[in-house]
């Protein structure tokens, strides 16, 4: 570093220590505009050698106004005006002429000829100290973004001499996400040049954070060089290696949680998937394997309705889920029921010959929609209340999205509970369930009934598959992907039971959510898969088994 | 016993016809054992008479295929086990031959190491993982490509026919089983050559798989196993092993009320179909040159359960047949216009469920019976054509 830079940096050191007391001293944003109109006169009668007194009076004022005046006499835009000494910033037309503008107000004053006005001079010098000001200056600007950036810049160089600035900016700053970037700066710069009890007050006041910036300061704490270790104090280094460890357990902590979340989500998905399942299984002893293809016509309707929006009425793209809700409901419902009274209905009391016969349909819908649609994904938008995620800290995000689908999920076990519970169809279709004989002894119609429920089950599975394409691609094979799944939920969580569905879908999401990160995504799946195989064994009848006579026939 | 051969009497009723089928299936067994390699080998390209190399392999694959057909209908059509997960032996019998076949390359392979295999050098493995041991040596690799599915087989129905796991529960549980093993064998880290499984194969017992000659004695080979594997099975069904296991399709609790070992029957049968499932899998391998995890998708185990509804299940013969035609229709139809063989195979699943119960085998009979009473009326037959369908 050669004398001249160090002179330099010490007066730009200074300089900021300086601005940064005088914007303890309140001011009012009027007096300030006065002062600085004044001041701003002043830079354009001083002499080259002045204007950096000039300059550092100006950013004193802690003013906003200043950082576009600086702007301007950095790009040698700043003249005074030849006719009354006024100074002006001025921006080249198309005609070589200068269109001028009041530095403080920003209002237009007027088009001159260039020779009307003269450039305020500056030099390399100034230049590069006035631009090292302003990006300080940022440090108070009233955008938060531009604050945060500052502060990040602050913990780059970890510069001893902003520690003052650093000080200021803390007391005043009101945002949390730079007043957080400020903290770890100040730390930084304690860390690296503070004494001992600096140095351990700095760790302990990371102690709450879990930000990779403060670990990777804590653990290059506890570095060697050789045999010498980076940091000399022993307390210190005891401190940051117990703050590190409990970092790293808040940490793990709160990665559990983000883990917890994404097995709902991926349980809650898995729930709507199986509901309809468990109805058509479970109630009916019906094997549907074409389940997975009602959930694809759901995902297909969807998009059509999607795509019919937007052809017809973009405006309200955002209710188009609202419309496809219904339409997929009913689309998969009747394609069900169909299904139901041509096929399904001649083969009761044979299960394999109907999961083989449902296996056939499904084959058959999803070649029809990949004859229709093309083999290829399909885009499926979001509305823009579902865009988006949350984020928190520890940088976990949880996805709207998702969460919606949790949401979502939890409203259609309410409602089919309530059908199932409340209703007189709900009534008859449990009698059915229980004994088909007598049901009909007392007038049930239940060919009707079947037909009914399992287009309920399949128009369940229609919704789902609503959900389903807010994050799933929208291909033929969309339910090929989640058939083997959702017979595991309902043979885990025990046929004949929405709330055996429920655990199961929950159990499931969670434990393969939870497997992932130290089993890796298709090991857990393994894993789970195995696990289910073995707790068939223990409870051949699931987690939630009905008794009775029912089961045996 | 007497009680239930008065029960099952149906089953063993036929005999004479059982005969005729097993004769008609072994003569054309032989015949396409001796005649098709002559022809391939021995008449010139030019001739009419010749068969072309693709063609005897392409036999010799549906031949591989009727075999997982027959192993899925002695545990179905006779002991009423449905089970979605035979791929699984099939497939993991083709490894087991895949993985002789990739020692054999040596160093042959891109990578020229002659101690790991291509893609094993690809994945920077330093040495041979312990469980590819003892692949270079053939016997051995033919009692794993028996003994690995079998094994399989015996700890997957002692842990479910033990705890009286039966019905459609058992069938999603073997569809779970073999999709696990699908996510399984598609992970690179198992040492199995991930989703491009093994393929490259050189020569089988130092003969050139490329070769003519070759081709020909594996499609021999795998008549003649067909035929072995064929005639073990009825031999079982015929005895009184045979009954038992059609008792215990037809009435598991009143079997185990006669105080038979339901479960330790099951077992037998299911590890037996498993190693025929197995030895398929393992000739079907050299004869289309790769084995790879798609083998174990699930929607392949269901595809051969329907090769067996279609030629007729609890017959043996009939599945056998429907191997042969459906995939044969399967070329057919794919070859021609690919999109309608989806339709087909989802239109057969349909109709043979609905309208055929009990095949291709069990309904030509009866459509023979119904030309000849529409032809002569006077002499209609006494019974119904149509036997009472076993319940399930």
């Amino acid at each position: 570093m050669s004398l001249r830079q160090w002179m330099r940096g010490g007066a730009l050191r200074f300089l900021m220590v300086f601005w940064a007391l005088a914007v303890l001293v309140p001011h009012s944003g009027a007096s300030a505009a006065e002062d600085l109109g004044t001041l701003v006169t002043e830079l354009g009668a001083a002499s080259l050698s002045k204007k950096q007194a000039v300059v550092d009076r100006m950013v004193a004022t802690g003013a906003p106004e200043v950082v576009p005046i600086l702007e301007a006499l950095v790009g040698r835009d700043l003249y005074t005006r030849k006719s009354d000494g006024v100074v002006v910033i001025g921006q080249k037309t198309s005609g070589g002429k200068l269109l001028l503008t009041d530095p403080l107000t920003g209002s237009e004053v007027g088009t001159v000829g260039s020779r009307e006005v003269k450039r305020i001079k500056t030099n390399n010098r100034l230049r590069s100290s006035v631009k090292a000001v302003m990006g300080t200056l940022t440090l108070m600007s009233p955008d938060p973004q531009r604050r945060l950036e500052a502060a990040d810049g602050l913990l780059k160089s970890s510069d001893q001499a902003m520690l003052p600035l650093i000080e200021t900016a803390l007391a005043k700053e009101a945002d949390a996400a730079v007043k957080n970037a400020l903290q770890l700066a100040k730390a930084s710069i304690k860390l690296q040049s503070g004494s001992a009890e600096e140095r351990l007050a700095a760790v302990q006041s990371l102690a709450d954070r879990t930000d990779p910036e403060s670990r990777v300061m804590l653990s290059r704490l506890l570095l060697k060089d050789g045999d010498v270790w980076r940091e000399p104090d022993e307390t210190v280094r005891e401190t940051a290696g117990e703050t590190l460890a409990s970092m790293e357990r808040r940490l793990e902590m709160w990665r559990t949680v983000e883990h917890l979340y994404q097995g709902i989500s991926l349980g809650s998905v898995l729930l709507l998937a199986a509901m309809g399942l468990a109805i058509t299984f479970g109630v009916m002893g019906v094997i549907n394997m074409a389940h997975g293809e009602m959930v694809m016509l759901g995902a297909y309707t969807t998009f059509v309705i999607q795509e019919a929006f937007r052809s017809l009425a973009p405006g309200l793209f955002d209710w188009s889920l609202a419309v496809a809700l219904p339409a997929a409901f009913l689309v998969s419902a009747l394609v069900g029921i169909a299904m139901e009274r041509g096929c399904i209905r001649f083969l009761y009391g044979r299960p394999l010959e109907t999961l083989l016969a449902t296996w056939g349909i499904s084959l058959v819908l999803q070649q029809t929609v990949r004859s229709i649609f093309g083999p290829t994904n399909r885009e499926v938008g979001a509305p823009e209340w579902m865009q988006g995620a949350m984020e928190s800290v520890a940088g976990i995000t949880l996805t709207y999205n998702r969460l919606w689908i949790i949401l979502f999920s939890f409203c259609v076990l309410g409602a089919v509970l309530l059908v199932m519970k409340k209703t007189a169809f709900g009534l008859q279709m449990r009698a059915v369930t229980q004994n088909r004989e007598m049901a009909r002894a007392m007038g049930i119609p239940t060919g009707r009934v079947d037909a009914m429920t399992f287009g309920l089950g399949s128009g369940i599975a229609g919704i789902a598959g609503v959900a389903l394409s807010q994050i799933d691609n929208v291909s033929p094979n969309l339910g090929q992907a989640y058939i083997v799944d959702s017979f595991m939920v309902v043979v885990f969580g025990g046929v004949g039971n929405l709330w055996g569905a429920f655990a199961g879908a929950m159990s499931l999401g969670i434990v393969n959510k939870l497997l992932e990160p130290w089993a890796g995504a298709v090991l857990g799946k393994i894993l789970v898969l195995v696990a289910i195989i073995l707790f068939i064994q223990k409870r051949p009848r699931g987690l939630f088994a009905l008794r009775g006579r029912a089961v045996e026939s | 016993m007497s009680l239930l051969q008065r029960l099952y009497a149906p089953q063993a009723q036929e005999p004479g016809k059982g005969r005729l089928a097993s004769a008609i299936l072994l003569t054309v067994l032989a015949a396409i054992a001796i005649l098709v390699p002559l022809l391939n080998l021995t008449v010139p390209a030019d001739s009419a008479f010749h068969v072309p190399t693709y063609l005897v392999s392409l036999l010799g694959k549906y031949l591989c295929f009727a075999m997982l057909a027959l192993s899925i209908d002695l545990i179905w059509g006779f002991c009423g086990i449905l089970s979605l997960g035979h791929g699984a032996f099939f497939a993991l019998g083709g490894y087991a031959m895949g993985m002789y076949m990739m020692r054999q390359i040596g160093d042959r392979g891109v990578y020229g190491n002659a101690e790991l295999p291509d893609f094993m050098v690809f994945l920077n493995w330093k040495e041979l993982p312990w469980y590819w041991y003892g692949f270079d040596f053939f016997p051995f690799a033919v009692v794993m490509a028996l003994f690995v599915p079998g094994l399989l087989a015996f700890v997957f129905g002692w842990l479910t026919f033990r705890s009286r796991v039966s019905g459609v529960y058992l069938s999603i549980i073997t569809q779970a089983m073999t999709y696990a093993l699908m996510l399984a064998f598609f992970r690179n880290d198992m040492g199995f050559g991930g989703n491009n499984g093994l393929t490259d194969f050189k020569d089988l017992l130092g003969f050139d798989l490329q070769s003519d000659n070759t081709r020909a004695v594996l499609l021999a080979s795998t008549c003649v196993a067909l035929a072995g594997c064929y005639l073990m099975c009825r031999a079982i069904v015929a005895s009184k092993l045979g009954r038992l296991i059609a008792a215990i399709r037809d009435d598991e609790a009143r079997v185990r009320f006669l105080g038979y070992r339901v479960e330790n029957f099951k077992l037998f049968v299911f590890v037996l179909s498993a190693m025929i499932a197995g030895l398929a899998g393992a000739l079907y391998v050299p004869q289309v040159g790769i084995i790879n995890p798609g083998e174990f998708a699930p929607a392949n185990s269901i595809e051969a359960v329907i090769w067996v509804a279609i030629g007729g299940r609890g017959t043996l013969y009939g599945a056998i047949a429907g191997g042969v035609l459906v995939n044969y229709a399967k070329t057919v139809l794919t070859g021609v216009i690919p999109e309608v063989w989806l339709f087909a195979l989802g239109g057969m699943f349909i109709a043979v469920t609905l309208f055929f119960p009990k095949g291709l085998v069990g309904s030509l009979p009866a459509a023979i019976d119904w030309v000849k009473r529409r032809i002569g009326k006077r002499n209609p037959p006494a019974s119904s054509p149509l036997a009472e369908e076993p319940g399930q």
